[in-house]
């Protein structure tokens, strides 16, 4: 698996994702945040991995593990279709412009998520978004989910192929599963 | 108005104070004009001038930055290495470094329509005299430049008034971009202020380069009935001799229009347009036709249909003499802006240059006089269309599986694709003899050509897509109304009480390039989806084009559905990129016209009305240009959200409201003073969204204003949670932030939006005549 960012042109930043080169690293890191958020976007129902869509998998993957969901653009009427209710829903560059701002106290009001992860979005928006985090909340931990290598992310999955990807949530929704959150 | 350098000089006087001797006196301009309006506080604004104004939206609508890039490498001090605070050895750090990128941005896109402007108005006064007089709508139309007479005072009345407002435009916008250079402006606020000047001059520029076609060249004048124009390759007579213009500036295609009627082969030939001259050619002559948005030259060009490509000025692909090559068509250059290496003939005689282009002795040619630009195109089309006819330009569909079989499968193309296109996998299922995924990416392709770039075996993956949706390419056969210009001062005044009071709904201008996947159908069905609501959608430019490109289920295009007036329910195409001003001059000329606010130099009183009165949107959803950037910079300075699709999130800058912070949301109550809490409304001044349901929803949001009254709210409001309840599948979770009183509910919706609003704790509040300039309250508080 390639640690090079996915669109060719996407230049490589000075400061550079951490590779996550297993999925129980990824496990172990949500499990040690206190405050862990995942936003999901638009190609959440795009893509298709092993004849199940992208959605399904993170549905999985929110129930095992507890952590919270924010649905950009249109998504939350797709969870809410498969009986999944996110925590919350906005705008991907409502959400992103909150998680820059020190003061805001999450979705819940009871404090500032200490990782955001990310899964979903449209490549190039999710790299713009996660250059924002890095540069204005340099302090701020980020992760994505995808299978292409984001190397705005403080960490990141290198690109793999759809049935890595598979494989990797479905990994990791095992774990929580197994240990709980 | 009249203007006039004043010098006078006396030898020697006499008078009862002494005697004066050599006395010279200079004044620069000494102005004479019967316009009565008294000048308002801000005539010709510095770029400072507006700075006030600039930050009370700024600090409304924060920028949000996303860099593209961790580094400024724009002085030899760099690169510096920006991240997370860092400030490079000039001092800059990221935010305002972002924020300098935009103030490039803009001001490359202001000096663009400036320039083009420029152009046209020299040509046209070198042609017609200065004192032409100026019309834009005949009796209809008394306010005909509102963006021009709003900035710079200037009432202009001909050609030669023009002239002076572009030399005010020149410098405004020299001392822009002169802001950008290292050691200068440090702040990024002052940056985005200087932005929102770049972009207020972009509309003046924009008004004058319209204006002035539309009084010289007779195109419609403000007319709801401007002429349907076929659209489409399939429109197209292939048979015929073809010339191809492409670019945004009329002047070289009027020369070429002029000679081949002049030379009666109107009937034996065809002129078609890409982008913006494609809409002024059908403005200028509607058997003109349009063959498609700009992001699709690659395309048109590849698949051979013109014997001669005629490029002018903006978004033309700088290898299209390249590309044409590969066809064999003649390429001319006709704008001093792109030259395009091509060796300057505009001085030989045009049977020589043929000649050259005919044989193939040269590729191309640059010519810089309209007229013979026309003779030129004309008599190579005529001559080398029979010898172009024997060519094949794109691949067989047996060539396309052969070639697709040479594909190594390493995904350099689909990484390269901006829109990450699954172009590996189309190519593999080609090669194994079944097109049908090449086929579906005709739709979903922006024509950039990157992926063929990125080929290590250098297929022409461009080519094979195009050759697999020929069969879609060449049923391409729509309408799309020609550019009407200016909406007319009658239409704004049947319009503007109810826009104002919010009983319609709301305007939607959908402008700038569609050029992403399904970009064209994406704006087909939002603009169907707000005129079948009855809010007033305006189109320009190349999403006007997309917004013709489908038909509905009884076979009719937008254009043909709904009418082409400024009302509710109309959809109307303004016309080119520079006739964008008319969009922002209708929304001036409600607050002239409805309010008799008075317009002179008066920019931010309009500003402040129409940002808190006039529930008006922007969206650019393939937005890709820097002229697009200072085109919604003009419209963000007046206060008019602007939303941009996915791929307008590389503007890397937004302007952004928090919903969630009441106290963003004050304003002042012109009646008593009075501080009111008028909600988020509108909640965004620049926004991405992700997909089109998510445009639709944030379309009726942002249409809500703190004026409107109980009835136009609920209005808008039963908009916005149908859209909501559509696309989201549940009830807007901010709802209670936009019911004022409880006669804002939709009447349909108390019981539901009653018991929200009781679980939020909502209390009623004012609905005030709300101000964000303490100089325009009426009565202090006490």
């Amino acid at each position: 698996m390639s640690c090079e960012p996915w669109q060719c042109a996407e230049i490589a930043a000075t400061k550079k994702a951490n590779p996550i080169q297993k999925p129980e690293i990824a496990v172990a890191m949500i499990k040690k945040a206190s405050r862990p958020l995942l936003i999901v976007g638009s190609n959440a129902t795009q893509r298709w991995l092993e004849g199940k869509q992208l959605i399904d998998y993170i549905i999985d993957l929110a129930n095992a593990s507890k952590v919270p969901v924010v649905a950009t653009a249109h998504m939350v009427g797709e969870f809410i279709k498969r009986e999944y209710q996110p925590a919350a829903f906005m705008n991907a560059m409502d959400i992103a412009q909150r998680i820059v701002d020190p003061q805001w106290q999450g979705i819940d009001g009871k404090g500032h998520p200490d990782l955001v992860m990310f899964v979903g979005l449209p490549y190039y928006m999710e790299a713009l978004i996660l250059s924002g985090i890095k540069h204005f909340a340099p302090d701020q931990k980020t992760m994505t989910l995808d299978n292409l290598y984001h190397p705005h992310a403080s960490w990141s999955f290198p690109n793999a192929t759809l049935e890595e990807w598979a494989s990797n949530l479905r990994v990791m929704t095992s774990k929580f599963v197994e240990g709980g959150q | 108005m009249t203007s006039k350098n004043v010098h006078v000089k006396i030898g020697e006087m006499k008078t009862n104070n002494g005697l004066i001797k050599n006395l010279e006196l200079s004044i620069g301009k000494l102005v004479d004009d019967n316009w009565t309006e008294p000048m308002g506080p801000t005539p010709m604004p510095h770029i400072s001038t507006l700075r006030d104004w600039d930050m009370k939206l700024l600090n409304k609508y924060k920028p949000f930055y996303m860099p593209d890039c961790d580094l400024c490498c724009l002085c030899t001090y760099g690169k510096c290495d920006l991240t997370a605070g860092k400030r490079g050895a000039c001092g800059l750090d990221i935010g305002a470094q972002s924020s300098r990128i935009v103030l490039i941005a803009c001001s490359i896109g202001a000096a663009t329509h400036t320039a083009h402007a420029r152009h046209v108005v020299d040509h046209l006064i070198e042609k017609y005299g200065r004192k032409f007089p100026l019309d834009v709508g005949g009796l209809n139309v008394k306010v005909e430049a509102p963006v021009t007479r709003l900035v710079t005072g200037i009432k202009p009345e001909t050609l030669g008034d023009l002239d002076e407002v572009l030399t005010y435009c020149e410098t405004q916008i020299t001392h822009c971009l002169s802001a950008a250079h290292t050691g200068q402006e440090g702040n990024n606020l002052d940056f985005e202020s200087k932005a929102f000047h770049a972009g207020r001059i972009d509309q003046v520029g924009m008004e004058v380069a319209d204006i002035a076609q539309i009084s010289t060249l007779n195109f419609p004048k403000a007319d709801p009935e401007a002429p349907l124009i076929r659209m489409g390759i399939g429109s197209v007579d292939r048979t015929k001799p073809t010339i191809m213009c492409i670019g945004h500036n009329v002047v070289p295609s009027v020369g070429i229009i002029d000679y081949m009627r002049d030379s009666n082969l109107a009937d034996k030939m065809e002129v078609v347009g890409l982008c913006c001259t494609a809409f002024d050619n059908t403005r200028y002559y509607d058997r003109a036709k349009i063959v498609g948005p700009i992001s699709w030259q690659l395309k048109f060009v590849r698949a051979g249909f013109a014997d001669v490509v005629v490029i002018d000025e903006q978004c033309v692909r700088t290898d299209i003499f390249a590309e044409a090559e590969k066809v064999k068509a003649a390429v001319i250059a006709a704008s001093e802006k792109s030259c395009m290496g091509f060796k300057n003939r505009t001085n030989d005689p045009a049977d020589q240059i043929v000649d050259d282009l005919v044989s193939g002795r040269v590729p191309g040619v640059l010519i810089l006089d309209p007229e013979k630009v026309g003779e030129v195109a004309v008599k190579t089309a005529v001559k080398i269309a029979p010898i172009r006819k024997k060519l094949n330009a794109l691949p067989t569909l047996e060539q396309v599986k052969e070639i697709a079989k040479t594909c190594r499968q390493c995904n350099l193309c689909q990484r390269s694709c901006p829109q990450d296109l699954s172009i590996s996998r189309a190519l593999k299922a080609a090669a194994e003899g079944d097109i049908t995924l090449l086929a579906n990416l005709y739709e979903e392709c922006i024509g950039c050509g990157r992926c063929e770039e990125a080929c290590p075996q250098k297929i022409m993956v461009h080519s094979l897509i195009v050759k697999c949706g020929e069969k879609a390419l060449l049923s391409e056969d729509n309408l799309c109304r020609s550019g009407r210009g200016a909406i007319s001062d009658v239409e704004i005044r049947s319009v503007g009480g109810p826009i104002v009071l919010g009983e319609i709904p709301g305007i939607l201008a959908v402008v700038g390039c569609a050029n992403y996947p399904h970009g064209g159908k994406d704006v087909y069905d939002i603009c169907r989806e707000f005129a079948s609501r009855r809010y007033i959608v305006v189109t320009s430019g190349c999403s006007a084009m997309s917004a013709g490109s489908y038909r509905n289920e009884e076979g009719k295009t937008l254009y043909e559905e709904f009418p082409g007036g400024f009302e509710a329910g109309g959809v109307l195409n303004v016309g080119s990129c520079v006739a964008n001003s008319h969009i922002a001059g209708a929304a001036i000329k409600v607050a002239n016209i409805f309010a008799k606010r008075n317009l002179r130099g008066n920019y931010e009183e309009i500003a402040d009305y129409i940002h808190n009165r006039l529930g008006a949107v922007g969206l650019a959803w393939g937005a890709y240009s820097q002229k697009a950037a200072s085109i919604a910079a003009g419209f963000w300075s007046l206060g008019v959200p602007v939303l941009v699709g996915p791929h307008g999130s590389k503007y890397r800058r937004m302007l952004l409201g928090r919903s969630d912070k009441p106290e963003n949301w004050e304003v002042l109550d012109a009646r008593t003073g009075e501080k009111v809490n008028a909600g988020p409304a509108p909640e965004h001044l620049f926004q991405t969204v992700e997909t089109p349901q998510e445009a639709m929803v944030q379309i009726a949001k942002l249409c809500i204003r703190p004026n409107d009254t109980w009835k136009g709210r609920a209005g808008k409001l039963s908009h916005y949670i149908d859209l909501h309840k559509r696309h989201y599948g549940t009830m807007p979770p901010d709802i209670h932030m936009f019911v004022r009183t409880e006669a804002d509910i939709p009447i349909t919706m108390k019981d539901e939006i009653g018991a929200i609003l009781k679980a939020k704790g909502w209390k009623e509040s004012l609905i005030p005549d709300p101000t964000l300039l303490p100089r325009m309250v009426r009565k202090t508080k006490e």
